[in-house]
């Protein structure tokens, strides 16, 4: 993204932004904004600003949000929020002439900033993760999925069931993004920028191997057809 | 709920999901509708289905939702109020 163009580089850059035509039909406020960020000179550099600003607050307050389950903290917090914003006021700018008015303005500059923390923070994956799985992670497994550990001779039958069908039902592809995801704890997005690929094909990818391993498990008998179904308890 | 329908849960797939990028291209409509008190899971089945099953989804789902309910201080708002009361 812009992590390493200098800040007062990166302004000017959005102040070349203006001359964009207006969309019109919008609430109030929302046109205001649209007028002011499409205008030319100081009324769009006044409002670039503003909206640099709304977002800078808008990403603290989604980084704060976030920030118990993640190991960044202090002014590393601050430096994520603030490139986010950073981020976010440009892709607004790029895309300003689009917006249609089907919300706020607001809420949806506000998008861009959730999409960009999220991002940034999502990619932030701490500590290594093993190569090599063992028996251990495989136990661990249907706490991840919200079994409870209590019961550990029925959690164990299950991990088991659910072990046989990544391995003899999923592609290569799909066993190691079902291995990454639910027994290594790896985000979505570290995976996407480990495997060079985006969240939406990695879901993708995780929803297939979801729909097989189900389908492996019905036809064995240990969950009923439709999901939600009573199950059935397997000698 | 059983042990084994937690675990049905999640492996449950719903046809009607529509994806990561298709609910994060509609998102911000999504929350105005949901913040509103709409039946978003009625109007919008297949984001709802997606925001129920992508974790990453529902979060950003979750932040955008309350900063529209919640949005933070700022004087910007302020000044565009009182800028566009001077208009009327």
């Amino acid at each position: 993204m812009h992590e390493s163009r200098p800040r007062a580089v990166r302004l000017r850059s959005i102040a070349g932004m203006a001359g964009a035509t207006p969309q019109h039909g919008l609430d109030t406020e929302s046109a205001d904004w649209v007028d002011r960020l499409c205008a030319r000179g100081r009324d769009h550099d006044s409002a670039v600003r503003d909206l640099h600003a709304l977002l800078v607050r808008a990403a603290r307050r989604e980084v704060g949000r976030r920030a118990a389950g993640t190991k960044v903290a202090g002014r590393e917090l601050d430096d994520l929020a603030t490139q986010a914003a950073d981020d976010a006021t440009y892709a607004v700018l790029a895309k300003v002439d689009l917006f249609r008015g089907e919300s706020r303005f607001t809420t949806w500059a506000y998008r861009f900033v959730v999409l960009e923390v999220s991002h940034k923070v999502g990619r932030h994956f701490w500590g290594q993760p093993r190569a090599e799985l063992t028996q251990e992670d495989w136990n661990r497994m249907p706490g991840v999925v919200g079994v409870s550990p209590d019961v550990v001779t029925e959690a164990r039958e299950l991990a088991g069931a659910v072990r046989r069908a990544v391995e003899d039902d999923l592609t290569d592809h799909q066993r190691r993004v079902f291995e990454d995801v639910v027994l290594r704890g790896i985000p979505l997005d570290a995976l996407a920028v480990r495997h060079d690929t985006t969240r939406n094909a990695l879901y993708k990818t995780m929803f297939e191997a979801r729909r097989r391993i189900r389908a492996r498990l019905v036809a064995n008998g240990y969950l009923g057809d439709e999901p939600g179904r009573e199950v059935r308890a397997r000698d | 709920m059983t042990d084994w329908s937690a675990l049905d849960a999640f492996l449950a797939t719903d046809p009607a999901d529509v994806g990561c990028d298709e609910a994060m291209r509609v998102l911000h409509v999504y929350v105005e509708s949901a913040a509103s008190g709409e039946d978003v899971a009625a109007r919008y089945p297949g984001v709802a289905s997606h925001l129920r099953q992508c974790g990453p989804c529902g979060d950003d789902f979750e932040g955008l939702l309350a900063l529209v309910t919640d949005p933070p201080a700022d004087g910007v708002r302020t000044r565009l109020r009182k800028k566009l009361r001077g208009r009327r």
